[in-house]
Formats: structure tokens, C-alpha cells, sequence
């Protein structure tokens, strides 16, 4: 009954009220979310974890506008199946770089964590324009306007650089400098396969199991 | 009696915001059934960018949530709370403003997110022009809510109020946290967390977003609503009370469960899975208070469609608040992550729970708004039918094909080779993608047949002056008085 009484007071004071609820709901977010954001070993990228080049960073970019994490997930779970079907599994060193994190929470199609290398870009390129051309089940979305875009016209890429430099990737002067000439040419597509085709491959499949050194 | 007979209770912004929620429910939910209908015809898009399952997506779940939804919360909170506290809303050009400026956020926001603005964080793909206007916006709510209480009259504050109170103040922490980004352009920005980290704290937001707008504003309603339609007090009072602190405190640890497996410590999944599983207890604890509150007019059942939307609702919250932790489980988490099962129980809530409550409070508050019955009782009955027969369709066809999909994917032979490609799996999943589409279809009619029928209700007609009734002696709140000996609050809200 004692709490009860306590709890009157509580119940008749608007103040006391809103602070108790501040309160109470954030120890979880205190206990569990502040060790994680110090939790060095989640920022510490993978011996060949490197940040995304102008290209790369504008087709991720793409990849973000378009949804494509909405129905693809960046994240192979520790699991035979999943090691067997799409490649080792993930690291927390290898999304160090990635702004927001694209692990996704559904797969209405395959992870794409590993599917840099595993096919052509000239089969990326017809997947994109025309998905049933080349898995005639597949239920995706066609993109076609991706060819008729100039990736330059995704956003300002030395601002992005810019802006990413400024919380900490090591992009340097040339990088940004050399941006917008890397981007020269390029279509949207063309710039969102480079993006596939460089994910995954900063983990070195070698050194799978063996305790990684330097980290 | 202290107060004078001109202050009526500001309703009118009630009936828009209820007016609003409903037009936003329809093209939400219509632009659910459109993208399951994607799933079977791929190409319905007609290379559309605007129509690309990508970018429709999340206008589906903002449409829901914070059009649907949000609209209906500050709907029944300012009727609620005004009720409870015996007073008129305070600050009520506030209140418009609220109602108005968050309809503004929500179209402008729907057609940033199919222009391709988005953060790609599910819930909080708006991007940070937008943030900030969120955050403003719900500021004023809070200040014209917690004003209203501040202003009350009558000493206790009412269970429904805290968790109306517990919505705006969680939501608005997890909303500034998780969103916290560096511009690049007005809409583009970059996460402040990168990777693993990023994970971490949007889950803790995307958990509680669900947890605190889709549970606990709604269960705001539920402790308001139901009462007052059963019109049986509380069945325990003391339990609601233990169940809202139950439940503030132990949400919020849940979030990583929906990272089971995935690349972030051991120790933050296990954690986030064992509150998930405590998380239970309150969550059934306000069920069978609500089930028990109402077990005394079951009569009121056969003829009444707006308590038979209450009361199923709960049901569906019992189902969707069981399933919730049980999928928290890591080994039983390992079959349903990514998969379309996920879908399921997400519209167990969503259907079953938070539609359900929101049609039948509709149905019994609009009535009363604008003083008149309900255009059809009829149509409404029809109504119930197609809802629960369309959220128990897609509930069935989501976990039927969920489970065989993570059951196949993980699913190897003696020599430990995949027995399915993908492709198999995902081409086998076309009978219950179409089913989904039927069941969402039933859905959408039967809320289109509400529309009118609220519509109708509501048509030409004001809503009717309300005066705040007289507060009786033992629970009155003389505020030049000051603090004295109080009695403990009832089990009914007030007028």
C-alpha cells in the first residue's frame, strides 16, 4: 500500500509526472546504447575496410534513394546456411564507413552483403533495366531511369565528402578535389554498380576464421 | 461551482484531426494494397519512379503511422484529456496549429519520400528538414497536453494520460536521438552513427516507435475509450498502474532483438531478448485489465459494432504482444528475421490492434461529437466482418508463408548444401503474396465503407457545446488552496 501512496503523489503532480517517464524510459537507452556507441571494437574498420570513393559513395546513394535496402538486406547472419549462400558473414569492422547502416530488415530479395564480384556489370545493368531478363521468378522493380541520369546529379559529391571527412573518414584533399572529375560520365546506373560491385570485398575471405590481427 | 458556463471543451479540432486521420488511413492503406498487389504484377510501376516499390514503401508505413495514427492519438488525447482534467484544452490556437502543421509535415513528407528523400531508417526515412519540424510540432503538442493536465481541475491525473503523456515524451527523445545526422543538402544528410552503431540506436528507436506511439499512445485510447463505452470502471485500477510502469521502463531494452544475429555484441541481443520476454507480463497485464473491464457488458457486445472493434482489438493486442516476444527469441528469431513473417505480425499490430481501436473509438466518438447516431449501424457491423476476417486472412497467409520461407533458407542437406535456391523460395511464395493482397483488399473496403459511413455522420454538422461538469468535493482541485490530504483516483474517467 506504501507504493500505492507514492505513487499518489505522483499521480497529482503534472512535473513529477513528465520526469518520472524521462526517467524510467531512458535507463534502457543509458544501460544498453551509450556502451555500444563506446564500444570501440563496432568502430574499428576490418584490416581492408577502406571509405567509398566519389563513385562508390554516389551509387550507395542511389541504392539508398531508390529503397533497394527495403527489400535487400546487407547483413549474412553466422549461420551454415546463410555462410553457404552468400558468403562469409558480417563484421561490425566492415560497416564502419556506413552512413546510415543498410543491414535492412527483410529479404524479398537475396542479401547483398557479398555481391560485389559474384556477377557481371553487364549483368548487373540488364538485371536493373529489366530484372525478369535474367531470373525470370524475380518480382523487382525495373530501373530504367538510372541510365538516362548523370551520377553528378545524385548531389553534391565533394559537399557529401565533405561532410563525411568532418566526422572522421579519411577522405584526403585529392579525394574530394578529384570528385566531381570521377564522376564524369557516369551514369546513375553506372555509378550504383560500382557500389555493387565493391561490396563485401573488403573482407578478405582467407582470413575467415583466423583471429584477426591489428584490429 | 467555480466555472462559468461559457467554457465549453474545444472539440472542433478533435473532428478535424479524426477527419484527417481517416483520409490518411485510406491512401496509406491504399498504398499497401498497391505494393502487395507490386509483389504478384512487378511491373505495375510502369517505370514509374514514384511508383517504385522502393519509395512507395515507406509512404505506406509514415501514411499509417504518423498520418493514421498520430492524427488519431492527438484526436482522442485532446478529447480525452480535456474530460479528464475538467477543463478546456489550454493554449486551444496551439491545438490547431498541431492539427494543421502536422498535415502538412505528413503530405509534404510523403512526397519528399517519393522524390527519393529519404535516411533509409525504417520510420524515420523523413529527412532532417522535416525532423525539425517533428520535433517542433510535438513540442506544441506536448505543451498544449501537459498544459491542459497542468490546468486540470480535478486532483487526480487519469491512467489514460500517461500514457498519452508517456507517447509524447518518449517518442520525442527517441525521435531527436536516432535522427541526430550532418546536412549535406536540404534533403540529404548523413548519419551521426555509422555502422554497427547506427543499428544499435535505430532499433532502439524503431522498437519503441512501436512501442510508445503504436502500444502505448494507443493504449492511451484504450484506458479512455473502453471505460467509457463499457461503462464499467477499471477492472484494477492498481494494476494499470503497475502495468505503466512495467511497460515505460522495460520497452525500451527490447529494440535489439530485431538484430539477432546480426553483427553487434553478444551481450546487447541477449539482453534485448530477455526484456522482450519480461516485456510480456505487462503487455498481458493491461489486456486482461481491459478484458476484464468489459466482461461485465458482455451484452453490450451483440448490438454495439464500436465495442466489438474495442474488444477485439484487445484480443489482437494479447496475440500481437505474445508473438512479439516469442519472435525475440533468438532460436525461433533465427526462422523469422528477414522474412515476410515479420510482415505478419507487424500487421497483427497494425490491423488487429491499432486500426481495430482507432474504427471502433471512431465509431463511438464521432456519434457523440456532433450529436447525432451513426449513419448506419448496419454498414458498420459489415464493417467488423470484413476487418477481422481480412487482418485473420493476412495474419494467416504472412506466417504461413513466412515460416516456410525461413525454414527453406536455412534449410541444408546431409552434406551441408542448401536443399532450395533462393529463387525457389521466393517463386513458391507467390500463392501467399496473393492471399495478402485479397486479405488487404477485404481490409481497405471495409475502412472505405467506414469513411462514408463517419463521413455521413459527420456531414454539415458541428460538434455539439460541452461544458465541463462539476468536479465532485473529494477529488476537487482548489489550486489557491494548495496541497492537501487527497484520495486515491478512480477506476472511471471522469465525465
Amino acid at each position: 500500500m506504501n507504493a500505492l501512496k507514492l505513487h499518489r503523489i505522483l499521480e497529482q503532480n503534472t512535473g513529477l509526472l513528465i520526469f518520472g517517464i524521462l526517467f524510467i524510459s531512458s535507463i534502457g537507452g543509458l544501460v544498453q546504447i551509450l556502451p555500444s556507441l563506446n564500444d570501440e571494437t563496432l568502430s574499428t574498420p576490418t584490416m581492408n575496410t577502406r571509405v567509398y570513393d566519389a563513385v562508390e559513395l554516389t551509387g550507395r546513394d542511389i541504392y539508398i534513394r531508390e529503397g533497394c535496402h527495403v527489400c535487400h538486406s546487407q547483413q549474412i547472419r553466422p549461420l551454415v546456411a546463410e555462410v553457404e549462400r552468400y558468403g562469409p558473414y558480417s563484421r561490425s569492422g566492415e560497416f564502419v564507413y556506413d552512413r546510415p547502416f543498410l543491414w535492412g530488415s527483410k529479404r524479398t530479395g537475396p542479401d547483398l552483403h557479398r555481391i560485389g564480384g559474384k556477377y557481371s556489370d553487364q549483368w548487373h545493368e540488364t538485371h536493373l533495366l529489366n530484372p525478369r531478363a535474367v531470373v525470370p521468378e524475380s518480382i523487382m522493380p525495373a530501373y530504367p531511369w538510372l541510365s538516362e541520369r548523370p551520377a553528378s546529379a545524385a548531389g553534391d559529391i565533394q559537399r557529401k565528402m565533405q561532410v563525411l571527412q568532418s566526422m572522421g573518414h579519411p577522405y584526403s584533399p585529392e579525394d574530394i578535389n578529384n570528385a566531381e572529375a570521377a564522376l564524369q560520365g557516369l551514369t546513375e546506373m553506372e555509378a550504383l554498380i560500382r557500389y555493387l560491385q565493391m561490396l563485401g570485398t573488403s573482407f578478405d575471405a582467407s582470413q575467415a576464421d583466423a583471429p584477426m590481427e591489428g584490429m | 461551482m467555480s466555472q462559468s458556463n461559457q467554457e465549453i471543451y474545444h472539440d472542433a479540432v478533435v473532428k478535424r484531426l479524426i477527419q484527417f486521420s481517416v483520409f490518411w488511413v485510406i491512401i496509406a492503406m491504399g498504398a499497401g494494397v498497391y505494393l502487395a498487389a507490386e509483389f504478384i504484377w512487378p511491373t505495375i510501376d510502369f517505370g514509374q519512379f514514384w511508383l517504385s516499390f522502393g519509395r512507395l514503401r515507406p509512404v505506406h508505413t509514415n501514411g499509417i503511422i504518423f498520418g493514421f495514427g498520430v492524427s488519431a492519438l492527438m484526436a482522442t488525447a485532446f478529447y480525452s484529456v480535456q474530460r479528464t482534467s475538467h477543463v478546456p484544452l489550454f493554449m486551444p490556437k496551439l491545438a490547431w496549429f498541431c492539427c494543421y502543421a502536422w498535415q502538412l509535415l505528413v503530405i509534404l513528407g510523403a512526397i519528399s519520400l517519393l522524390a527519393g528523400w529519404t535516411s533509409s531508417k525504417e520510420y524515420a526515412e523523413l529527412e532532417w528538414p522535416f525532423d525539425i519540424a517533428i520535433a517542433i510540432i510535438w513540442v506544441c503538442f506536448g505543451v498544449v497536453f501537459f498544459g491542459t493536465i497542468a490546468t486540470r481541475r480535478i486532483r487526480p491525473i487519469y491512467i489514460s494520460n500517461w500514457f498519452y503523456g508517456g507517447l509524447i515524451i518518449v517518442i520525442a527523445m527517441l525521435h531527436i536521438v536516432n535522427n541526430l545526422a550532418i546536412p549535406v543538402t536540404f534533403g540529404k544528410s548523413y548519419s551521426l552513427y555509422a555502422g554497427a552503431q547506427d543499428a544499435i540506436v535505430q532499433w532502439w528507436y524503431g522498437h519503441n516507435a512501436v512501442g510508445f506511439l503504436l502500444t502505448g499512445g494507443f493504449l492511451g485510447m484504450l484506458y479512455y475509450f473502453l471505460p467509457k463505452h463499457s461503462e464499467q470502471p477499471i477492472w484494477s485500477y492498481r494494476l494499470s498502474v503497475i502495468s505503466f510502469w512495467a511497460f515505460t521502463y522495460s520497452y525500451i531494452w527490447a529494440g535489439p532483438h530485431h538484430l539477432h544475429y546480426n553483427s553487434i555484441p553478444e551481450w546487447v541481443q541477449s539482453l534485448g531478448m530477455v526484456m522482450s520476454l519480461i516485456l510480456l507480463a505487462p503487455s498481458w497485464a493491461t489486456m486482461i485489465n481491459g478484458i476484464m473491464t468489459v466482461s461485465k457488458a458482455w451484452q453490450k457486445l451483440r448490438v454495439d459494432p464500436a465495442l466489438k472493434f474495442i474488444v477485439l482489438s484487445l484480443a489482437f493486442y494479447g496475440l500481437a504482444t505474445f508473438e512479439g516476444p516469442m519472435m525475440a527469441i533468438r532460436s525461433v528469431n533465427v526462422v523469422s528475421h528477414f522474412t515476410d513473417w515479420t510482415i505478419g505480425h507487424v500487421h497483427s499490430g497494425a490491423l488487429g490492434w491499432n486500426a481495430m481501436i482507432t474504427y471502433g473509438t471512431f465509431y463511438f466518438l464521432v456519434p457523440k461529437l456532433v450529436g447525432q447516431p451513426l449513419h448506419s449501424i448496419r454498414l458498420a457491423n459489415i464493417h467488423f466482418w470484413l476487418a477481422l476476417s481480412g487482418t485473420i486472412l493476412y495474419i494467416l497467409s504472412m506466417w504461413a508463408g513466412g515460416v516456410s520461407q525461413g525454414l527453406m533458407w536455412l534449410s541444408v542437406d546431409d552434406y551441408g548444401q542448401l536443399s532450395f535456391s533462393f529463387r525457389e523460395i521466393m517463386a513458391s511464395m507467390t500463392s501467399y503474396y496473393g492471399l495478402r493482397l485479397i486479405a488487404g483488399l477485404i481490409f481497405f473496403i471495409g475502412t472505405i465503407l467506414m469513411a462514408w459511413n463517419l463521413g455521413m455522420t459527420m456531414r454539415g454538422r458541428n460538434t455539439v457545446p460541452v461544458t465541463p461538469p462539476p468536479v465532485p468535493e473529494k477529488f476537487r482541485l482548489d489550486r489557491k488552496a494548495g496541497k492537501d490530504e487527497t484520495t486515491i483516483a478512480p477506476g472511471v474517467p471522469a465525465a
